[in-house]
């Protein structure tokens, strides 16, 4: 993000590409002199002539911070519901195996069901790169400096998608515990993935992640006999902070506890406003 | 550091305000912050100076009223303050609770001129 106003300039902004896409830089950014012409900008707050008559004005609005953030997530969920698309939304710490499960994941049920993929990471095309090389339709947002995605790139990402109905998508977001929790997507369900060389009490030194997850997926339990980590030590602390979280002990290396998630994947599933039965290709 | 998302939404905020109510800045901006937000003040007032440069926030004095946490015991309905998200009832220990304040993330007043 840009140091002076925090708005996203075209060299470290979001960007959403597809692979094999270049990104063009745009002719008309708002940084080039403040030439340009829009009318709500928030740059153009002191070009206006000082005719006002100091009186103070008190304005009680009441107003959620999030607004703009829930109320694009709102026009996303509508638009999956609509569809009757099943999105999930991926978070975790960098480097808990997102990535790997969501390959597995795809490389085991892609001729089952219809995945689309979108890919949350500050810089790169190569987890894009990753979910293409198994024929899955996916498009990278490139948050810059961004620690989370927003609803509005999901939003500007399900349009270059082309989601078929009855689909799954999946959007994994930017690695981090701790920024994307606050961030609805418009998902249906939120999945928390960590992985068991992390340690135990990651869900209580991260609560605010866990406490706003469905799912959590417990990864690399084939690693169990080499960390001094017990599973149901993380599944209490996690319970602690989320009675509701529904747990999946899994390695996406070896496969192992994989069946379990894909038969809740698979449904029949009825998440509020969401998918009520994919449709599972034949 | 979502703390600079959640600022440019505060700007945000106060530049649509602002300019619906045809005023040319603001002079004070109170902001409602509760303790199980997700939001780290300290991280919040760090970045709030860049953040505001240059917007009709630039002047303004901030008041930020931090609101505590709250909850109630789904096992048995006990109302206890609560720091973190993980407390556990006071008086059943339960973890099952419904979080009545404490999640608060508003612009709650602007003072225009």
């Amino acid at each position: 993000m840009c140091g002076t106003c925090g708005c996203g300039t075209e060299n470290n902004g979001p960007v959403i590409l597809k692979p094999g896409e270049e990104h063009h830089s745009h002719g008309n950014h708002h940084h080039d002199g403040h030439s340009h012409s829009h009318d709500d900008h928030h740059h153009d707050g002191h070009s206006h002539s000082h005719e006002h008559d100091h009186q103070h004005k008190v304005l009680e609005i009441e107003r959620d911070i999030l607004q703009n953030n829930q109320l694009l997530a709102a026009r996303n969920r509508g638009y999956f519901e609509a569809k009757n698309i099943f999105a999930l939304n991926l978070v975790s710490s960098p480097g808990s195996g997102k990535t790997a499960l969501l390959e597995r994941t795809l490389a085991d049920l892609k001729n089952e069901i219809s995945f689309y993929v979108i890919e949350g990471d500050q810089q790169t095309l190569n987890d894009a790169n990753r979910i293409a090389a198994h024929d899955v339709p996916v498009v990278q947002i490139n948050t810059g400096k961004g620690c989370h995605l927003e609803s509005d790139m999901v939003f500007d990402a399900v349009k270059k998608l082309k989601i078929e109905d009855n689909s799954i998508l999946m959007i994994e977001n930017v690695g981090n515990l701790v920024c994307p929790s606050m961030f609805d997507l418009g998902e249906n369900k939120r999945v928390v993935i960590i992985s068991t060389t992390e340690g135990e009490d990651k869900p209580i030194k991260y609560p605010d992640m866990f406490h706003t997850s469905d799912v959590c997926i417990i990864n690399k339990i084939d690693l169990l006999p080499y960390v001094n980590v017990n599973v149901d030590n993380i599944k209490k602390y996690a319970l602690q902070v989320n009675p509701k979280l529904l747990f999946f002990e899994v390695s996406a290396t070896t496969g192992q506890g994989m069946e379990a998630w894909y038969q809740w994947l698979k449904g029949p599933l009825t998440p509020e406003g969401g998918s009520k039965i994919l449709d599972i290709k034949s | 550091m979502h703390e600079l998302s959640i600022a440019l939404g505060i700007v945000k905020i106060a530049e649509d305000e602002t300019s619906k109510a045809k005023a040319n800045s603001v002079t004070k901006i109170e902001l409602e912050i509760g303790v199980l937000s997700g939001i780290e003040l300290d991280s919040l007032n760090f970045i709030w100076e860049s953040a505001i440069k240059d917007t009709v926030l630039e002047f303004a004095e901030k008041e930020i009223i931090v609101i505590k946490g709250k909850g109630k015991c789904v096992d048995c309905d006990t109302e206890f303050e609560m720091e973190n998200l993980y407390d556990p009832c006071p008086y059943c220990q339960s973890y099952f609770k419904s979080i009545l304040q404490g999640k608060e993330l508003r612009v709650k007043a602007l003072e225009v001129i």
